[in-house]
């Protein structure tokens, strides 16, 4: 019998078709995607990379609700041009608690992964109110409303608590404090700034959008992206250790 | 569902005098649910965390009294006995649905050029994003790619696979309310996404942005859609499934897959929108470009490959080139493809195996692409003349085209280093594009063309010297477009890269920005004349069902099975 002949059973049995169907594409799949659940060196072993704060997290949140992701990308690649550009080469530990990762496919702008700590926050309130006043060159919308809009602290550790489930080691000292953390980052006369600083290292507390009271989306937006890129001190990262 | 109109036709039974008149299973059962969906959606809405889930529930609660009202008013209004699965010995094929879809395909590809142009134009001139939040360029580009792909796309194939089933199978439609549910409930769906994505409502992944509840409520849509389908292909008269409807099977299952492998979200309360999905990081990206490419790969690809299986042979009137070539590419195709994901991810943190992996098999994926390409356009053999004449059949010819030049240039950006000078630029757009509008838009527009007559009984077409302006005006705007996009891809990709003799890098980053706007204002040109050919289609498709000469119904002979 030929392999034509023999090929009937899948042109005459709609089941046999289905069940062949799903074989042939369950195969690739399987390969690339479940070694990376188990494979030690796939995620660098590295110091340093911690859960978002509670405003860090509302304003990673703002940064997925505005489709920032489809203009910017948070992955440098190790490319010298890239290195130089951007700085040090995205760590896949880096994002390892971020759900959804936000990689990015396009650079309309250019990559986020490394802009922490790298304009001053006055800085990226004029930008993002309207980036034409800073660079007038920019394509980018502007975005004066996160100004006008207070974030709500009362629902964040539902966020950390869902976040939890999905894999992110938020401690429950986190969580019972979320909200009382999330004010106090954003206002260093707050009296539980310290307490703040002790649950998440490398945190910065300050006043983002330069205005007193709840904190606004600008606040929760700008205290993500100068946490970007910020966690891990290349200076004592041992890439040796961490060869592919 | 929607009786009346445009769509519905009162289809007479077989004469059975004495019946008593029952609701079906289906009609008491989806009734009963719809009205329970309807409570349950109240309260979701007046327990909402958020003003854009407490909109959804509402919506959805109006959506399933509708469906309530309809199921009703629709067995009062039907004769006794259900449409006869056959009339005089010749199947009596289901309409209906075929019909809507083909409308809302036709709606919901002129929102998505229209979205696309003004996307294309904001990029050009940033203060068409006027900053207002609902039509900033991050929120309006998700609008865009699900109107076109799955609005657009997903009625095109919904009515093409609900009429190219019927007619190779011989055999009506499968269920009697289930097609009207899944035609129905698919574009809800849309609607429930896209008016999301202009209230901030997204997952923040590419192709996959809607919600955990729209992703809940699509599943069970989809899951209709493979029984109907599946169900009308084992109650088939021909021995053998047609060529078609393995590529149809393929997407439907394969979509089914990867919707569920890609969007495992829990949400942080059942009254509210936001969730956050299962996976993280790394395999976050990995299960998304296993999804994304293969959005393309299943949907793009092997559905609009059925499209062409079916409606190249059936206007050019020649059998398929090659069935065992069909065969060879059926496989090869699928087996390919799902492993080509990770060329969407080259350089990044992901490890150097599985881009490795995913670039081996993205330059493989070349040969079963063009072995497609090519049986699609030898089934010309002794007919290519018609191309003179055929503004229709020269549509379809020209995505065959278009998909053999796209599916190569796909395995080539796919090579490490030409992949590290494409990846993030419009390189990649322009790539999409090409396929998107050359191929899936042009074998869309073809099997429109002609499903359209066909599905509503007329002669032809109102005129096909319209055909032919929409065919050149289109065609004309994709060159544009994808040409402009090529120059400024590589244009950008080159600047990132160039030193100056000294060392330093020569262009900021704001530079490569502003060497971009001649080709976004080309770009959105491309587009505006895209959009104008799919307005002349929509007014050539209009009239051809308005003023269209009825076709005399003759008895079919049988065709000889494949």
């Amino acid at each position: 019998m030929s392999f034509w002949t023999r090929h009937q059973v899948f042109e005459k049995n709609s089941i046999i078709l289905v069940v062949g169907i799903l074989l042939v594409i369950a195969i690739g799949g399987l390969v690339e995607i479940t070694p990376l659940f188990y494979l030690k060196s796939t995620i660098e072993v590295v110091d340093g990379v911690r859960p978002y704060t509670p405003l860090e997290l509302a304003g990673r949140n703002i940064y997925v609700r505005e489709g920032c992701y489809l203009c910017h990308s948070q992955m440098i690649r190790p490319l010298r041009d890239e290195v130089e550009r951007y700085g040090h080469f995205s760590l896949a530990a880096e994002s390892m608690f971020d759900h959804p990762f936000q990689w990015g496919s396009k650079r309309t702008g250019p990559d986020l992964a490394r802009v922490g700590a790298k304009y001053s926050d006055d800085w990226h309130v004029t930008h993002l109110t309207n980036p034409r006043a800073i660079v007038p060159q920019s394509v980018m919308p502007g975005y004066p409303f996160l100004a006008q809009t207070e974030v709500d602290p009362d629902t964040i550790a539902d966020h950390m608590r869902t976040l939890r489930t999905v894999g992110v080691p938020y401690t429950d000292d986190q969580i019972a404090n979320a909200a009382a953390d999330m004010k106090a980052q954003a206002d260093p006369d707050n009296a539980g700034a310290d307490a703040f600083t002790k649950r998440y290292a490398k945190a910065v507390v300050r006043n983002f959008d330069g205005k007193t009271g709840t904190p606004t989306e600008m606040d929760a937006l700008i205290a993500y992206l100068q946490m970007l890129g910020t966690l891990v001190d290349f200076k004592i990262y041992n890439e040796k250790a961490n060869l592919r | 569902m929607v009786s009346g109109g445009v769509f519905f036709q009162r289809e007479s039974a077989m004469p059975q005098p004495s019946i008593s008149k029952t609701m079906t299973a289906g009609e008491s059962g989806l009734a009963l649910i719809f009205a329970v969906t309807a409570f349950l959606c109240v309260v979701a809405s007046a327990k909402a965390l958020d003003a854009p889930f407490a909109f959804h529930a509402a919506l959805s609660a109006a959506a399933s009294l509708a469906a309530v009202f309809f199921i009703i008013n629709n067995y009062y209004d039907r004769p006794a006995a259900l449409p006869a699965a056959e009339i005089n010995g010749r199947p009596n094929y289901n309409m209906g649905p075929i019909k809507f879809s083909s409308f809302m395909a036709m709606f919901w590809g002129i929102a998505g050029f229209l979205v696309g142009l003004i996307i294309a134009s904001q990029l050009a001139w940033p203060a068409l994003n006027f900053d207002l939040p609902w039509i900033q360029f991050g929120r309006l580009r998700p609008l865009h790619t699900s109107a076109v792909i799955f609005a657009f796309g997903g009625n095109v194939l919904l009515a093409t696979s609900f009429y190219v089933v019927q007619k190779s199978c011989h055999v009506r439609l499968a269920g009697y309310i289930a097609p009207w549910f899944v035609v129905v409930g698919y574009n809800f769906f849309i609607l429930i996404a896209g008016t999301g994505y202009l209230l901030g409502v997204t997952q923040g992944k590419e192709y996959a942005e809607p919600e955990w509840y729209s992703d809940l409520w699509l599943t069970i849509v989809w899951v209709t859609y493979l029984l109907v389908f599946l169900v009308t292909i084992i109650k088939r008269k021909e021995p053998h499934i047609f060529v078609a409807n393995w590529f149809y099977l393929a997407f439907i299952v394969t979509i089914a897959v990867l919707h569920l492998g890609n969007n495992p979200a829990l949400p942080v309360s059942f009254f509210g929108s936001k969730s956050y999905i299962a996976w993280g990081g790394i395999q976050d990206a990995m299960f998304q470009w296993w999804y994304g490419h293969n959005a393309v790969g299943f949907f793009l690809t092997a559905g609009f490959l059925a499209i062409m299986y079916y409606f190249i042979p059936k206007r050019a009137e020649r059998p398929i080139y090659s069935y065992r070539l069909s065969i060879i590419h059926f496989w090869a195709l699928i087996f390919l493809y799902i492993w080509a994901g990770p060329h969407h991810l080259h350089y990044t943190a992901l490890p150097d195996w599985t881009q490795t992996l995913g670039m081996t098999f993205s330059i493989m994926l070349w040969m079963p692409s063009w072995g497609g390409m090519i049986n699609g356009l030898m089934t010309l053999s002794g007919a290519w003349d018609k191309l003179r004449t055929d503004p229709v059949l020269r549509m379809l010819v020209v995505s065959v085209a278009f998909y053999g030049m796209s599916t190569f240039e796909g395995p080539m950006m796919s090579i490490k280093v030409v992949n590290s000078l494409s990846h993030y630029t419009d390189w990649t757009i322009g790539h999409v594009h090409s396929g998107a509008l050359g191929w899936v838009g042009f074998v869309s527009f073809g099997a429109l063309y002609c499903l359209v007559p066909w599905a509503w009984n007329r002669k032809g077409l109102y005129s096909l010297k319209l055909v032919n302006w929409h065919f050149w005006i289109a065609t004309l705007g994709i060159v544009l477009y994808i040409s402009a996009m090529w120059v400024s891809g590589i244009l950008q990709g080159l600047m990132w890269r160039a030193y100056t003799s000294l060392g330093f890098l020569e262009y900021s980053f704001i530079e490569t920005v502003e060497a971009m706007h001649p080709f976004y204002v080309i770009r959105a040109a491309g587009g505006a004349l895209f959009l104008i050919g799919a307005l002349i289609m929509a007014y050539n498709l209009w009239m051809t069902v308005r003023v269209g000469e009825q076709e005399v119904q003759m008895p079919v002979a049988l065709q000889p099975a494949e």
